[in-house]
């Protein structure tokens, strides 16, 4: 295997004190079958702060109750907390304005949102759809079911043998039908950087609105969705320190705006009468039903602990822990790396002489190290570069070069178990 | 903290390198198809039974050694058993991976079968032990649709 070449994605920034980042996160102390846990699984969901923690818990403790209904003083509380961390969550992707940020259950959901609204409103037969070949399930599959219900078509554009898109497939995918491209910030199967800006002023030069599915892409770096010019971004808080069951959906203005309701109830009206009904302003139109309260709140801590931590330094840690590992891996024999992109972000993903990656699995877990096998929510990238499954390190901003030895030592455990390899 | 070779024994790493009748059986009159799509395992089993009984088996697919070695074993183990012998054995085989009456038990007069008790201290891995059985099970039914683990 020979070396890999990596960029940093964001360049250098400011050193992170990882020791005391590490004492943040409670669970870090954790061990798994006497070893100490090494937790690299992030790309699937990070470990939470301390502040995130406490956070959720003073809202039960202190402020639980509804949101935009009562006049009572905790109602009140918790309205302004929910609605600070909307402002929390704005400044941190830079949207222009609060009412741009709608707060779903994840990435997924706020990806269905778009596909059902935008896509059910402005999809007709034989207008077309483009996603890549490295999509998380996520981000084909409401596509498909829209694409299905209107006679639209899905198209979607290659990925070459190190996992990048071929942008000359792009452009020439690119036409009058074309209503809508969606594409991921980051593979959450492969690591590739897409370069979405490029990517999104090329879509609209054609007029056609572009949706980022950055799930992988906002824990991160530090995401600006004006300088992308981006018309959607999608990402999930526990991706990035916060509590599950919460995500956002930013969308411009006056695409939001002309797009129907995403589902009818409480909070998404003005007014409701048996013969019509006027919906709310944004973003409550898209926010029908009590929201997960604590988890927004969650989030709102989670956006203030990295932006206390600085996206860039994170970034920039992560980056050097991710050469590591791949300089330290790619000297284990039988390691071959799936997706070696011109642009990295957070991950690896390999596989190892003919071990499945399941039987990996189980024996880095006896060495207190968790990692992610098997397809990722990503069947097509793994039937692309044919391997059924694979085993993914993420790292995010506790984890340290230590850990990556860790993994590579258990490795050569593999290797022993598996007489050679 | 449980050995892993007591998971990963040598007859379920050499079945594993070696899988016994492996490939398509030419006389097959039943057949089904299995997924795992926890972790995209796929297996067929290919049966030819005859008057109730197995009289020739098979299997193909792509799997985790712990799979592939279910698979290959529960072959070697099935020649010439009735089809309700081998449902029971299936039962029987199921108990021993999913502890499901306490551990220890279970493996006795299960021959090389027997192997595979160590699965029940991961419970995350059952499926992969019993994904080639239920395929087999819907092959005995002559259920021609794919079964899923989940
Ligand atoms: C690239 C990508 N998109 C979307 C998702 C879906 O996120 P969630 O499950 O939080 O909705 C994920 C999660 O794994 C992902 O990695």
């Amino acid at each position: 295997m020979g070396q890999v070449k990596t960029e940093a994605w964001n360049g250098p920034g400011e050193a992170l004190d990882v020791a005391r980042v590490r004492e943040d996160f409670p669970i870090l102390g954790e061990s798994v079958h006497g070893k100490p846990l090494v937790y690299l699984d992030n790309a699937a969901t990070a470990q939470k702060p301390r502040s995130v923690i406490e956070r959720v818990a003073r809202y039960y403790e202190t402020e639980n109750s509804n949101i935009h209904r009562g006049v009572h003083r905790l109602s009140e509380q918790a309205t302004r907390a929910y609605e600070d961390a909307r402002g929390a969550v704005r400044r941190f992707v830079n949207a222009a304005q609060d009412r741009e940020i709608v707060f779903v259950r994840g990435a997924t959901e706020a990806i269905n949102l778009v596909a059902r609204c935008y896509g059910g409103a402005n999809l007709e037969a034989g207008d077309e759809v483009v996603i890549s070949a490295m999509e998380h399930h996520s981000n084909i599959v409401p596509w498909q079911i829209i694409c299905q219900e209107k006679g639209a078509i899905l198209r979607v554009i290659p990925i070459d043998d190190r996992g990048d898109v071929v942008m000359e497939r792009y452009h020439r995918l690119l036409g009058p039908r074309t209503r809508i491209v969606a594409l991921p910030h980051v593979s959450n199967a492969l690591g590739t950087v897409n370069p979405v800006k490029e990517m999104i002023a090329d879509a609209h030069r054609q007029g056609i609105p572009v949706l980022v599915d950055g799930a992988q892409g906002a824990p991160h770096a530090a995401v600006d969705v004006r300088d992308l010019d981006c018309d959607f971004y999608a990402f999930s808080s526990h991706k990035m320190y916060g509590p599950t069951g919460v995500g956002v959906l930013y969308g411009k203005a006056a695409l939001l705006e002309a797009m129907p309701p995403y589902q009818g109830g409480g909070d998404m009206i003005l007014t409701v009468s048996f013969e019509a009904t006027e919906y709310n302003a944004l973003p409550y139109k898209f926010e029908a039903g009590t929201p997960n309260i604590a988890g927004v709140i969650g989030m709102g801590a989670a956006v203030e602990y990295l932006t206390g931590l600085g996206i860039e330094a994170v970034s920039a840690h992560e980056d050097r822990v991710l050469a590591y590992a791949v300089e330290r891996l790619a000297g284990v024999s039988g390691l071959r790396f799936v997706g070696t992109p011109a642009r990295r972000a957070s991950l690896v993903s390999f596989v190892f002489g003919d071990v499945h990656a399941h039987d990996i699995g189980t024996i880095l877990d006896q060495e207190g190290i968790a990692v992610r096998t098997g397809h990722h929510c990503a069947m097509p990238v793994m039937d692309r570069f044919g391997v059924p499954a694979t085993v993914r390190a993420s790292f995010a901003c506790y984890n340290t070069e230590a850990e990556v030895d860790v993994l590579a030592e258990g490795l050569e455990k593999v290797r022993r178990l598996f007489d050679g390899v | 903290m449980s050995d892993l070779r007591d998971l990963y024994q040598e007859l379920i790493l050499d079945h594993n390198r070696k899988p016994r009748n492996f490939g398509p059986l030419a006389d097959a009159n039943r057949s089904a198809r299995g997924v795992n799509p926890l972790c995209g395992d796929k297996v067929a089993v290919h049966l030819h039974v005859e008057d109730g009984r197995v009289t020739g088996v098979s299997f193909e697919g792509t799997g985790c050694a712990i799979s592939i070695a279910s698979a290959s074993v529960m072959t070697e183990s099935l020649k010439e058993r009735s089809c309700d012998d081998a449902r029971e054995l299936f039962e029987r085989f199921h108990r021993m991976v999913a502890a499901d009456d306490g551990a220890g038990s279970a493996e006795a007069g299960m021959g090389k079968l027997a192997a595979f008790a160590g699965v029940r201290d991961y419970p995350a891995r059952v499926k992969c032990a019993t994904l080639a059985w239920h395929t087999l099970r819907a092959a005995l039914d002559g259920e021609d649709k794919a079964v899923s683990t989940e």
